[in-house]
């Protein structure tokens, strides 16, 4: 059998050592009643090459990345991963170690998150990041129940312009945290701060997305301060790859930064695993999600790191945890501490203007070839949305078929959008392959 | 050993980024980034160097024997890795559409229908990211069903044994029930008589682990059974001890009606010091209508597609339909064994009888059964009689070159020392940590303070978790004032 040592020979001492003689009898706590009286009924053992060819035959009906040009983002995003992310990634020693309980068997996890969770505090101005949520939605539900139990309140207000997935998993959580979820709506692809003022009174949190799901620049300080005036947290969600040209959301008045993780450093992977990261400030650290990696010393007085703040915790807190999570994401975000350590300041810096500069040269071709830019008023990062004067559904079909994904369908959670895609732009594209997607939305689109 | 951001070096850079001569557009001033983060600045061949050795800092199943009891800490097979990692799986767009996205629909599809063969149920949502998570979906799940009877204000409780993993009280309350301890009998059972005065109309589930966290199967599944389905509720699975009984005990065949299974222990997903997991449930035919969507479909034309009109669905619990690369990979370690998964279960719990027959006589033994994939023992005897703990048991065996087991859990169990060998694991790997043990125990008596000052031959002596506590510095501080701990 595949991966298993023992030899009959083992098994005949084992069982001798055991005090049985068949296997069987070692199940037999097992009442008859329960037990499968035939086979599993899956497909016979496959060879390792059989695997491989099975496989890749279906990688082979995956259009990815590399075989259609696409400018889908919506979320996730096509960035280049460097080479040494993998090279770190495929140590054995991390791989296929779990969760640190045992620190002094576990110095390299426990550094490397130290390190990631200092990455994480420098990207978005905050003093506290726990070691990864399970991605970018997933930590906005996290961040319900931070703001909940800090303000004592039952109302989340999220902005109509943050990412929908994100919005319906804070729905889906916040009936059993007893949480109530209104929604402020874009005015012209931003939030307006007043209506945002409004809707904060008496709210637990304020949830906005910045750059938002249309791409555009939020008037996020206003934002933070509307949620802040009315004493509910502010909470933004933000793209890592922006912070090295956008504000980071602790110097502008939030309490809490949440995000997916994957545009630093992990690979598309069709959905995962990734990373979501939230950070906080240093007074709700008591109220955070997840692990938590703190500096300490040995019995001889070395520097040493552990997991800390324990009682926060399922395993310790079991039904007053501050969250059920226990497996989490660690090796995507290790993953992302590689790759801002690969960027640096500078890299970051210069990764946000090249993913701008891309994509507001898409954006001028586009309009320069008749199409009308939605929100054309508005500043944006790496995506933004375009009319294309037919059902988007019909041009996406269209212009995959010449080797083209044009973008996401906007239609799908706007309405009034049912023509309009969101064209995200990073690094990996070219003013040559974005020259190619206005000829053939030129063709197919209008 | 320095901190990353101890090697930088202001100027100093690793990226390259493709350059072209197109203007940047100006960011509004208010929004514009002020100070820079300070990421690390440190070139390729440091940074190479720095990951290098904190990984020469850890400890994996590929360093050494790992049985870190309830954690299923098996061999990680290296072709799963190759395979998440080829292009057509790696580089694929999540919002790619479905026709441009077959073989992976086709692989989830596949994997949904090995797993509902595994679990003995109907349908299978592989949404959730990890067990907590198929945890809190389940019950959700059962919330939805009770309120769509109608029945969902007066099912309140969800009862949990003693036995427990904390994930299990901590997901009811975050799914907005109340808790319901049942305790353990003599013989390491539910106490069915305990049980039958927590069961009554105002019940909406049962989470139960079998084989329990003890590593005992439970022997009054039937009884157990037939006293929740009789009082109109219904049955969580939490399947973190799956890998004892693949295809010889299935939870839909105990009664349990929505089980969750952890990709990361029983099929293999490398644990990356931390996750990612996988936390896919099983759900019986009345569940069905509730399951997170969209969900994977096989459509009439024999193409695979995504389902999103589900009107009775609970909704979303993460981005798009889960941790596809988890899939990838436990999907081929499912396909290397078929149905000699059988067999994976057979050797694991022989495995653990054969380890818990050396240990035995020098460990305390609290439940004297055999042991399914794991067992339970107790250093309490060496705490009585020479002062020496659990934990300093399991730090002394770093000291032979092993990962300790789970220590202090199950809570049933004083001083415990909860130990999964796995399946993959050979007769002579058990053997030297049997003797590691044996020998610790002699130790205990002898040297008590080699033990109690263990580990000695790690990167660090034993880490003082108080301090780090009080003191807490959670991120560096770039030679400035650490921040202040919360008062």
């Amino acid at each position: 059998m595949r991966y298993i040592a023992l030899t009959d020979r083992d098994r005949e001492e084992m069982l001798a050592a055991v005090g049985v003689s068949t296997v069987d009898e070692l199940f037999c706590d097992v009442p008859k009643g329960v037990r499968l009286d035939r086979a599993l009924d899956l497909e016979p053992p496959l060879s390792e090459l059989e695997i491989v060819e099975h496989m890749g035959e279906l990688a082979g009906r995956n259009a990815h990345a590399g075989v259609e040009l696409s400018f889908l983002g919506a979320g996730i995003y096509d960035h280049y991963v460097p080479a040494v992310v993998n090279t770190v990634l495929s140590r054995g020693e991390l791989l296929t170690a779990y969760t640190p309980y045992q620190p002094e068997m576990s110095q390299g996890v426990l550094q490397a998150i130290f390190e990631y969770q200092t990455a994480i505090c420098e990207l978005t101005g905050m003093d506290v990041s726990n070691a990864s949520g399970y991605d970018g939605t997933t930590v906005a539900a996290d961040a319900c129940y931070v703001a909940k139990h800090v303000t004592g309140r039952s109302r989340v207000v999220v902005t109509e312009a943050t990412n929908p997935q994100v919005r319906q998993v804070i729905k889906t959580y916040a009936p059993g945290f007893g949480l109530e979820v209104v929604e402020v709506p874009h005015v012209g692809g931003t939030t307006d701060p007043a209506q945002v003022a409004e809707a904060a009174q008496g709210a637990a949190a304020v949830f906005f997305q910045q750059p938002n799901f249309f791409g555009c620049l939020e008037p996020a300080p206003e934002l933070a301060a509307a949620a802040a005036d009315a004493e509910a947290l502010a909470v933004a969600h933000v793209d890592p790859v922006s912070l090295g040209v956008l504000e980071a959301p602790g110097r502008y008045g939030c309490a809490i930064a949440i995000g997916e993780g994957q545009s630093a450093g992990n690979a598309m992977s069709f959905g995962g695993p990734h990373y979501g990261f939230i950070a906080t400030k240093i007074e709700h650290i008591r109220r955070m999600p997840g692990r938590i990696v703190g500096e300490t010393t040995d019995t001889d007085g070395n520097r040493g790191y552990v997991l800390t703040l324990s009682t926060r915790e399922q395993h310790i807190r079991r039904e007053k945890a501050t969250s059920n999570i226990t497996t989490n994401q660690t090796l995507l975000a290790l993953g992302g501490l590689v790759y801002l350590s690969w960027l640096g300041p500078q890299g970051l810096r210069d990764l946000g203007e090249t993913c701008m500069a891309l994509s507001s040269y898409a954006k001028r071709e586009l309009e320069a070839a008749g199409f009308e830019v939605v929100f054309s008023d508005k500043a944006t990062f790496k995506e933004f949305a375009v009319h294309v004067g037919r059902p988007a559904a019909d041009v996406v079909r269209d212009a995959r078929a010449k080797g083209v994904h044009p973008g996401y369908r906007l239609g799908r959670d706007y309405a009034g959008l049912e023509d309009a895609l969101l064209v995200g732009v990073t690094e990996k594209r070219t003013p040559a392959q974005i020259d190619r997607l206005v000829e053939v939305l030129s063709e197919v689109g209008r | 050993m320095k901190l990353i951001y101890e090697k930088s070096v202001p100027g100093r850079t690793a990226y390259s980024l493709p350059r072209h001569d197109l203007p940047v557009p100006e960011v509004p001033d208010e929004l514009r980034r002020a100070e820079p983060p300070r990421l690390p600045e440190i070139a390729e061949p440091d940074l190479v160097r720095h990951f290098t050795e904190l990984s020469t800092r850890n400890f994996g199943v590929d360093t050494g024997f790992y049985p870190l009891g309830s954690c299923t800490m098996k061999h990680n097979p290296r072709v799963n890795e190759r395979l998440a990692l080829v292009a057509g799986f790696r580089d694929l767009h999540p919002l790619q559409e479905p026709e441009g996205a077959q073989g992976a629909l086709e692989l989830m599809w596949r994997l949904q229908e090995i797993l509902a063969e595994v679990a003995g149920l109907d349908a299978v949502s592989l949404q959730p990211a990890a067990g907590s998570q198929g945890e809190l979906t389940g019950l959700m799940l059962i919330r939805a069903y009770f309120e769509d009877r109608g029945e969902g204000e007066r099912r309140r409780k969800v009862v949990i044994p003693d036995t427990a993993h904390g994930t299990n009280p901590a997901s009811v309350t975050m799914a907005g029930y109340e808790l319901v301890g049942v305790k353990t009998d003599p013989r390491g059972n539910i106490d069915l008589d305990d049980l039958r005065g927590k069961v009554d109309e105002e019940t909406a589930a049962l989470m139960l682990t079998n084989p329990s966290t003890l590593g005992l199967f439970d022997e009054g599944i039937e009884e157990i059974e037939r006293i929740f389905h009789g009082a109109g509720a219904l049955m969580y699975y939490d399947g973190a001890n799956l890998n004892a009984v693949c295809g010889i005990a299935r939870p839909g065949d105990m009664g349990f009606d929505v089980v969750h299974i952890n990709l990361h222990k029983t099929f293999s997903q490398p644990h990356g010091g931390g996750g990612p997991g996988g936390g896919p449930i099983a759900v019986r035919d009345i569940l069905e209508p509730f399951i997170p969507s969209p969900q994977v479909v096989r459509l009439p034309d024999g193409g695979f597609g995504l389902d999103e009109d589900r009107p009775k669905t609970i909704g979303r619990v993460r981005g798009f339909t889960g941790p596809f690369g988890v899939f990838v990979r436990s999907y081929a370690y499912i396909r290397a064994y078929g149905p000699e998964l059988k067999g994976m279960s057979e050797t694991a719990v022989l495995n653990a009888n054969y380890l818990l027959a050396l240990l035995k006589g020098a460990y305390d033994l609290p439940y004297d059964r055999l042991c399914m994939h794991e067992f339970v023992l107790s250093a309490r005897r060496l705490k009585r009689e020479h002062g020496v703990l659990a934990l300093d048991v399991a730090k002394r065996l770093m000291d032979y070159g092993f990962h300790p087991p789970t220590i202090y859990f199950p809570l049933v169990v004083p001083e415990a020392l909860m130990i999964e060998p796995t399946e993959t694991e050979a007769k002579e790997t058990l053997d030297e940590f049997a003797e590691a043990m044996l020998a610790i125990a002699r130790e205990a008596a002898e040297e008590p303070d080699t033990v109690k000052g263990a580990p000695h031959t790690r990167a660090v002596k034993r880490l003082d978790e108080v301090k780090a506590v009080k003191q807490l510095v959670v991120k560096y501080g770039f030679g400035e004032q650490a921040v202040p701990a919360e008062a």
